[in-house]
């Protein structure tokens, strides 16, 4: 299966030039850029880990895209996700999220019942990737060689 | 726009022919090269040295144009020179030609110092360099003082760290970002000295000469014009003495010096009307007179 | 304008109160010295005045008929401080090539409403003056309401911001889909159709106005069917994904219930139709902050009393009170679909859910500045007779915080639901994608979308099917002040 979370997930995964644009995007519309990267893409895990603190007063998308390349490098086979901030009045929140890297193998959801009276029924969602500890939920490609890490 | 598409875009090229000309006017680089014969006195050298290195990265685009390719060049610079010689300045007239000949994307220019890049503790180092390094990309970064980065007394040095990160950057983003080290000339020769990968990464050296006493004079003037005063003939006068002086003495600073002067001399020149008769004209509110300059200590001694 | 002393107020008391009959005018309704007040309700009214009705007159009347006067004089008047709670005509202007008709300009003093009631509000500034005989027809073109009064209601219980924050989705527009046929279909049949849509890639699918309770379906056999296709679609994609569950009903009590059982079910929306009235909407918008969940409103029947230009209310109008009442998801047109609405004066409407400022904006139908303080914003909803091929007009009209509905243009598609959801999400993202990377996509758009269908199946079938349906009507409801625009 296929996450489809973030604003271009039906498109093919973005190439390195485009996401430079999307950046530039950001940046003209003076919002801040930061990164992110998960082992848990649950559609309610709202806090993924932070690859450091939004960037602030970025002229242009070259040092955000060194840091998602190094992002991916410290963190590779997870999701990785571009979110830009709006600081306006009647905004203040994110204006774009979308995926700079996932794992080659999405194993996907389960969808759990719990069945109740009168034909109630309470609805689980659980990522088939969380059976495994954290650390080896994606397998199919090799571990890092660094310990996974935030923005030195 | 990233350099291949500029190289592309720019420039009318009709087989192997290049038309230099017509470069020049679309890039217009004649604009800011002009602005700073005009805005600024003096620096003869500097300006020289200016009008090359724009003319060569002219060329170097125009043999891009026909295959002549060597790689993005190396751009980063060491401006030397005594304090007030107009080394930020001319940077930020650096950062706006190398925006318009497609060297770098945006053309702000981000000027630091040490403090700016070196932490205090263990892992402060990094992500401070870092940040500096990311907000100027696309630009030109401005070290001041350059060789503070580098202390031999202590080798647990932080400035170390930021050196190396540097560098990294230096030699690996050339196309994001220009770096331009400022400072004494001999201090900044002895850092080159002890950082020879540094040395080896700057392509241009630009020595910025102490002003002569009439440049000074000149900037006076110039100075004093854009704040709509002006010199009285005795103001004039003793502002050429005052340079003279204030040379001698401990602490000279080419055109700081001379700004900080002028500054002292308007707080004077108020204070004398204030302190004068009740009726004050636009001549005598905008003229300088020479006892608001001779009254500056350099006269004392 | 002509005024004469007939149509000025009388100020000696004697003559002001002796029994009879007084124009609105001498009564004191008309003031052209007036200065509006910060605090003050400012209304803009269009009339017609019956032939032989001087226009400052009945202004005038519009004016005392929707504040404090009747037909005659009364001397109870003198018991209160009537010159405040008199509502003051303080501007007439013809309409820009319109012969007689006349823009009125109108203020009502704060304390002539309660806060935080819409139905107060209303029952005042339309309730008895659209049948006044002296006027051929009358329309409530647009309304300021002051800071103090907004501030009276709470406004979106969930606003863009929550609702996006809670959806986890951001930077383009949100997707949706009526399930069709509208009547007739099992509540199995109908889950079939939700979970179809959601899946292939709709961020909602929605109940339409009129489907309630009826024999072919009841609520609650169609809430829990459409939960199941919710929640499997979530599954399958890890979106956050919803269907709007309508929990319109016969009571207020009924209304509730239903509302608690979608709660219950762990919907994110529930949605009402418009004709529940105010107190109603209120009511279950109180609820629906209490709850968490977004409030999605279905504009059914405006369109009696919105569409026609020289009676009834604009739209703009209802899309305030809406805002000021509390709903998350407002109807608001599309410009290029198939209903009504001219591309100006719609997006007219959007920044009124939107902005947190309106402007004065006469070619978008905007007349007055309003302040909106801190109440939240209101996502436009853009539905009926749209499809993929005009993904670049409606993202240049409309921008990113806007719920696009293809319905048809999802159901409809010839390859089935789940290839058209796709086509619609594909067709979105390219478009917004290339816009973001500073194309032009007015002029490039059907370029874009070309493009994005040599690797998509389904949209290049979409764009097949339906590439050249376009609705090109002229509008009845047009702004006054730029030609008529005709959707191209």
């Amino acid at each position: 299966m296929r996450v489809t979370q973030g604003t271009f997930s039906f498109l093919p995964d973005l190439t390195d030039r485009q996401i430079v644009a999307q950046l530039e995007y950001c940046l003209q519309q003076n919002w801040a850029v930061s990164i992110e990267f998960t082992d848990d893409p649950h559609p309610r895990n709202t806090y993924w880990d932070m690859w450091g603190p939004p960037m602030f007063d970025l002229r242009d998308a070259a040092g955000a895209m060194s840091e998602i390349k190094a992002c991916r490098e410290a963190n590779p086979n997870t999701y990785v996700r571009v979110s830009a901030f709006d600081s306006t009045r009647g905004w203040e929140t994110v204006r774009l999220s979308f995926f700079v890297q996932r794992p080659a193998e999405e194993p996907g959801f389960r969808l759990e019942r719990v069945e109740a009276a009168g034909r109630m029924i309470r609805y689980a969602v659980r990522a088939y990737s969380l059976d495994r500890p954290a650390g080896q939920r994606y397998p199919s490609v090799e571990p890092a060689t660094e310990p996974r890490g935030r923005r030195s | 726009m990233t350099i291949a598409n500029a190289a592309t875009t720019l420039g009318a090229v009709a087989g192997e022919v290049v038309d230099l000309k017509a470069l020049r006017a679309e890039t217009d680089i004649a604009t800011p090269i002009a602005e700073l014969d005009r805005d600024l006195v003096g620096l003869a050298p500097v300006k020289q040295r200016l009008r090359e290195i724009a003319a060569f990265l002219l060329v170097t685009r125009a043999r891009e144009q026909v295959g002549l390719t060597s790689g993005a060049p190396t751009l980063h610079m060491a401006f030397t020179g005594n304090p007030g010689t107009g080394k930020t300045t001319v940077a930020l007239r650096m950062a706006n030609i190398l925006h318009r000949l497609g060297y770098v994307r945006r053309g702000h220019l981000v000027a630091v110092t040490r403090d700016d890049l070196v932490g205090q503790y263990i892992g402060h180092t990094a992500p401070k360099t870092k940040e500096v390094l990311r907000r100027a990309m696309g630009g030109v970064l401005f070290i001041d003082e350059a060789y503070y980065l580098h202390r031999p007394e202590n080798e647990k040095d932080y400035g170390q760290e930021a050196i190396e990160i540097l560098l990294q950057v230096m030699e690996n983003q050339r196309e994001d970002l220009v770096v331009i080290l400022a400072g004494y000339r001999a201090r900044m020769d002895t850092f080159f000295a002890s950082n020879p990968g540094v040395r080896s990464r700057v392509a241009h050296h630009i020595d910025f000469p102490d002003y002569d006493d009439g440049e000074l004079l000149a900037i006076a003037e110039t100075l004093v014009g854009d704040s709509h005063y002006r010199l009285s003939p005795a103001a004039r006068e003793a502002m050429s003495e005052y340079i003279v002086r204030r040379r001698r003495q401990p602490g000279f600073a080419n055109a700081r010096s001379i700004r900080n002067a002028l500054d002292r001399a308007r707080l004077r020149h108020a204070m004398r009307l204030c302190e004068g008769s009740a009726i004050a004209d636009r001549e005598i509110l905008q003229t300088i007179d020479a006892e608001d300059i001779r009254a500056s200590r350099v006269f004392a001694s | 304008m002509a005024s004469s002393t007939t149509l000025t107020k009388v100020h000696d008391a004697k003559r002001r109160y002796k029994p009879g009959v007084l124009k609105y005018a001498q009564m004191g309704y008309w003031d052209s010295e007036y200065e509006p007040k910060d605090t003050d309700v400012l209304a803009l009214f269009r009339i017609t005045p019956q032939d032989g009705v001087d226009p400052i007159e009945a202004a005038a009347a519009v004016a005392g008929e929707s504040s404090t006067a009747t037909w005659t004089v009364v001397w109870t008047d003198r018991l209160t401080a009537c010159d405040t709670y008199r509502a003051k005509a303080y501007k007439v202007e013809p309409v820009p090539n319109q012969p007689g008709k006349y823009f009125c300009w109108a203020a009502y003093a704060l304390d002539l409403f309660e806060e935080g009631s819409i139905a107060n509000l209303t029952a005042s500034i339309i309730g008895n003056v659209f049948s006044f005989k002296p006027l051929k027809a009358c329309r409530l073109e647009d309304m300021r309401l002051p800071v103090a009064y907004v501030k009276t209601f709470r406004g979106p219980p969930t606003g863009i911001v929550g609702e996006r924050e809670r959806l986890d989705k951001f930077g383009r527009p949100l997707l949706g889909a009526t399930v069709k046929p509208k009547l007739g279909l099992s509540g199995k049949n109908y889950g079939r159709v939700v979970y179809e849509a959601l899946a292939g890639g709709l961020d909602f699918t929605k109940d339409d106005e009129n489907i309630n309770s009826q024999p072919f379906m009841h609520w609650r056999d169609r809430f829990l069917y459409c939960m199941e296709g919710v929640n499997r679609a979530v599954a399958d994609s890890g979106e956050v994904k919803g269907h709007y569950l309508n929990i319109t009903a016969g009571t207020m009590e009924e209304m509730v219930r239903r509302a608690e059982f979608a709660r219950d079910l762990g919907s994110v929306i529930v949605m009402v139709d418009l004709v529940i009235g105010w107190t109603a909407i209120q009511s279950i918008s109180n609820w629906a902050r209490e709850n968490d969940m977004i409030l999605h409103m279905h504009r059914a029947g405006h369109g009696t009393y919105t569409r026609q230009k020289n009676h009834g209310i604009s739209f703009r109008v209802i899309a305030k009170w809406l805002r000021l009442a509390g709903v998350d998801h407002l109807h608001a047109g599309t410009a290029v679909g198939k209903l009504e609405g001219d591309p100006m004066t719609v997006q007219g409407y959007y920044n009124v859910c939107r902005e947190t400022r309106n402007m004065v904006d006469l070619p978008r139908g905007i007349f007055f500045e309003q302040d909106w303080a801190g109440i939240r914003k209101v996502l436009p909803v853009a539905s009926g007779g749209i499809h993929a091929g005009q993904m670049h007009q409606l993202l240049e009209l409309f921008g990113d915080d806007v719920v696009l509905q293809f319905g048809g243009g999802t159901i409809g598609h010839p390859m089935g639901i789940r290839a058209g959801a796709i086509a619609n999400r594909v067709a979105l993202e390219a478009m917004v994608l290339a816009r973001n990377e500073g194309r032009d996509i007015g002029r490039e758009g059907p370029e874009i979308l070309r493009t994005a269908a040599a690797w998509c199946r389904p949209l290049h079938a979409a764009l097949d099917t339906w590439g050249d349906v376009t609705f090109e009507y002229t509008s009845t409801d047009t702004s006054d002040f730029v030609p008529t625009a005709v959707a191209v």
